[in-house]
């Protein structure tokens, strides 16, 4: 066996992003040594562009707001198919995390009475988002970081996880290895907490970055793990159209939430055409209405912008493709209207939307204080994920835990917006506090060194892989992710159907037998090349997990489309989780489980918000 | 479309030079997707460091045309394209290989500041009350990326390499955030004048210059800071205090 440098701990954290942070903090509460790896610098993960808020019913702004009102606007916006539990505590302890966020130095926007401002946003029933303008992730990540490295925690950035270790049937450890040579190290860990985020790179159009390859999923699927409603992907309605290279980046709902209107090519507001019925009671009638609400008035009701995201893009795709679409392919989001109603404008606009103004003004030579903007949906979250126990998030495999974007059930169909920033405080928390009870109930497990040399070669391949295997047909990393992409664009985009989603797993197929040959060019230095290679399996294991979803739900639902089954629910079929598990013969394998009733409690709160 | 020639430096610490590369440009594009438009058909393996592509995680700092860039803030409508655009890594710190440099100097640093400290909650669920007036200087500074491109102009790091003896602007931003932080108790004053080194810094505003932010880092942070500590340490009666005191 070749010798490796070997990191020991008691709780291994893989990933820097809130999840991650607020998981190791509370790891190292205790005298339990604590290792953070994450693959970019730190403050750096995707939480830093969070911008509209932390949703947690703190009333500040409106006193009739609870965790009650939080857990059923949570339930409704996952159209019922949520972990209540998850829920549950979701929203009764949001609050106490972010104030906990203020005692570690984050400093959100007032209120008169010198207290956290809260504003409104799609799916909440009350002003329940904390923030700060339009950078609310940056100040959490920063808060938690700046606290975070007194802790004593050991921090590994720019290191890749490629496999988790198992002895027994017990999770040991991890491998990877580091961006700078491109050395391997192990590992070892009495518990491991994944905190890895999203999957947003297996589409053409999104706004993540190139980390978000479903690292956490895949380790955890390869690890014996299971992944529920990985079906479950949110488009978010507004992201930029134009110009081509910035497509997809994302413009917060904020600008909604503080008066921003969609309106197609005809100047009409569209989104008043069409409102489900789960919602007719809370929006507007009118835009003179839904004006109000945005400016705090308690009586009026939202407008229809900032109903569920799902619903959201889904009428911004109808107008595109019935011909009502803006220049670039989009709708037209416009926040300088605003104007016509208060004084000032442009320099509220700039002072509520800061990161907004300067994004648009440098990116596209658009001011949004001036001109509408151009938006259409782009690929955000996945609800889906890696199943958990709701309290402690602890996965299938002992010794594993999963919080934040990775994990799944807070969100069920759909996640509303702001409900991701507590997700990852409330349960990162969870996954560190109980990891680190892991960690001191059992003690560790020497690591099964049988495999580490077959991860190894495994993780070489791509030099070792001929240059020109002589097929015709060899494909490079780069060419294989953005075929990847555009074909989970295509065909498991917003619009699905059965033959989509056939060929989607067809194409999957052969791209997965194109990148066991791709071949990296250069050395095991910071090379991009390679490491895109190694992407690849994650990319196309979550790929085919979401296909296979997709094709297993014959609904349409929340964020999930079905254009062969427009229905709701599958006639006789009930609540039901899709449930994906890797089979002893190495293929991937589909259930579904029944949701249980909800406890009479809950569903008597469900009952009372109506 | 339109071709353009990038001189991208390409190498690692035992040597480096500018490679000259040619591309395809199209409307919109910026600094970074050039890069990366090279990075997919040219030369895979070539290093740089990016992540949100929004100007919001302060990952691909650069040094563009011999400017301290965001490369994926800077469009490249901006730049003369009848003439290479060279791309080049920050020149303040140690180069890991092509654009990526090794910037663990920062965090070192920042590690070794004294942390928040607040006071006692004002009220009794454990919150403070602050007058949103009181807190838009603070905010202003949090609103820092850590991209670390002031660090980069910095004379005193680029320049004279007193990275022992100065922290460097971003770090005064983030002494100033948590000094004038309305419920911090901490004094860093001495820290700031004797081993955070604020006395090196003459006040030529290169840093907020390129300040992607736009943080006015000279005027709101460091005078500010240099202010407290002349207050504090070379005020006469109070020198004469403690003199007595002691």
């Amino acid at each position: 066996m070749a010798s490796y440098e070997t990191h020991e701990y008691d709780v291994l954290i893989i990933g820097a992003g809130g999840a991650g942070l607020r998981a190791a903090i509370e790891a190292a509460t205790g005298d339990l040594k604590v290792g953070l790896v994450c693959k970019s610098l730190l403050g750096k993960a995707h939480t830093v562009m969070a911008e509209g808020g932390v949703a947690a019913a703190l009333a500040n702004v409106d006193e009739r707001d609870s965790w009650r009102v939080h857990f059923a606007d949570t339930m409704r916006g996952g159209q019922y198919l949520s972990n209540a539990r998850m829920a549950e505590l979701h929203a009764q302890e949001s609050p106490d995390r972010v104030r906990e966020l203020e005692a570690w130095g984050a400093l959100f926007d007032r209120t008169q009475e010198g207290g956290i401002l809260q504003r409104n946003f799609g799916g909440h029933q009350y002003p329940r988002l904390a923030h700060v303008g339009d950078r609310t992730g940056l100040e959490m990540i920063r808060a938690l970081q700046d606290h975070g490295i007194h802790q004593g925690i050991e921090v590994h950035m720019e290191n890749t996880i490629v496999s988790l270790l198992k002895t027994g049937d017990r999770v040991s450890g991890a491998f990877g290895y580091e961006r700078e040579k491109g050395r391997f190290k192990i590992f070892s860990a009495k518990s491991v907490v994944l905190a890895t985020g999203g999957v947003g790179k297996a589409y053409k159009i999104t706004s993540n970055s190139w980390e978000y390859t479903g690292d956490g999923h895949s380790l955890a699927y390869h690890a014996g793990a299971e992944l529920i409603d990985m079906e479950f992907v949110q488009f978010h309605p507004t992201g930029m159209v134009w110009p081509p290279s910035v497509r997809g980046i994302l413009v917060t709902e904020g600008v909604r939430g503080e008066g921003g209107t969609l309106t197609n090519s005809e100047g009409k507001r569209f989104m008043f055409d069409d409102i489900p019925e789960l919602y007719v009671n809370q929006t507007a009638d009118s835009p003179e209405e839904g004006w109000r609400y945005t400016q705090g008035d308690r009586d009026a009701r939202r407008p229809p912008e900032l109903l569920t995201r799902d619903h959201v893009a889904r009428c911004i795709v109808r107008e595109v493709q019935e011909g009502r679409g803006s220049p670039h392919g989009g709708v037209f989001l416009d926040i300088a209207w605003i104007k016509e109603k208060i004084p000032n404008a442009p320099e509220h606009i700039r002072r509520k939307l800061p990161s907004m103004y300067h994004q648009f003004k440098e990116l596209a030579d658009i001011d949004i204080t001036q001109e509408p903007m151009e938006v259409g949906p782009t690929t955000h979250y996945i609800m889906g994920g890696i199943r958990v126990d709701a309290d402690s998030q602890m996965t299938a495999v002992p010794g594993l835990f999963a919080a934040g974007e990775c994990a799944a059930g807070l969100h069920g169909a759909n996640r509303l917006g702001g409900n991701s920033l507590s997700d990852l405080l409330v349960f990162g928390k969870r996954a560190g506090e109980y990891a680190a009870q892991f960690a001191m109930e059992n003690a560790a497990v020497p690591l099964d060194e049988t495999q580490l040399d077959e991860i190894a070669a495994h993780t070489l391949k791509p030099f070792e892989n001929p240059v020109d295997d002589g097929s015709g047909e060899q494909m490079g990393p780069y060419d294989v992710q953005a075929q990847l992409q555009e074909k989970m664009q295509e065909l498991v985009g917003i619009a699905r159907s059965q033959e989509s989603l056939t060929q989607a797993l067809e194409e999957i197929q052969n791209l997965r037998d194109k990148s066991a040959n791709v071949h990296a060019i250069g050395n095991r230095e910071y090379n991009a090349g390679w490491h895109t290679a190694l992407d690849l399996d994650c990319l196309l294991t979550v790929s085919e997990a979401i296909a296979l979803a997709a094709l297993e739900r014959r609904a349409s639902i929340g964020a999930h489309s079905r254009d062969d089954h427009p229905e709701k629910e599958e006639s006789g079929a009930g609540k039901y989780n899709t449930v994906i598990k890797k089979t002893d013969d190495g293929t991937m394998e589909i259930r579904r489980h029944p949701i249980d009733e909800l406890q009479a409690n809950l569903q008597e709160i469900i009952d009372e918000m109506g | 479309m339109a071709k353009a020639t990038f001189k991208i430096w390409r190498g690692n610490a035992d040597g480096a030079q500018f490679v000259d590369y040619d591309t395809e440009v199209s409307e919109g594009m910026v600094v970074l997707d050039a890069v990366h438009r090279i990075q997919a058909e040219q030369a895979n393996d070539m290093a740089v460091r990016w992540n949100c592509k929004a100007g919001k995680c302060g990952s691909c700092s650069a040094e563009v045309n011999g400017q301290p860039k965001l490369m994926c803030m800077t469009r490249l409508n901006d730049l003369p394209l009848d003439e290479p655009v060279t791309v080049e890594p920050m020149r303040a710190f140690p180069l890991i290989k092509d654009l990526v440099t090794d910037v663990s100097w920062n965090f070192k640093v920042k590690e070794k500041m004294k942390p928040f400290t607040p006071r006692p909650p004002d009220a009794e669920d454990g919150t403070w009350r602050m007058e949103q007036e009181d807190i838009d200087h603070v905010q202003e500074f949090r609103k820092c990326i850590e991209c670390f491109l002031c660090q980069d102009v910095c004379h005193v790091l680029r320049e004279h390499d007193l990275h022992d003896e100065f922290i460097g602007p971003r770090f005064f931003v983030y002494a100033a955030s948590l000094e004038m932080h309305p419920i911090d108790t901490e004094n860093r004053l001495e820290e700031l004048k004797d081993s955070d080194g604020i006395g090196y810094c003459n006040i030529t505003k290169c840093c907020t210059k390129v300040c992607p932010e736009h943080i006015t880092i000279t005027d709101n942070a460091i005078i500010p800071l240099k202010e407290r500590v002349v207050d504090e340490f070379y005020d006469p009666i109070k020198k004469l205090f403690r003199v007595f005191s002691r």
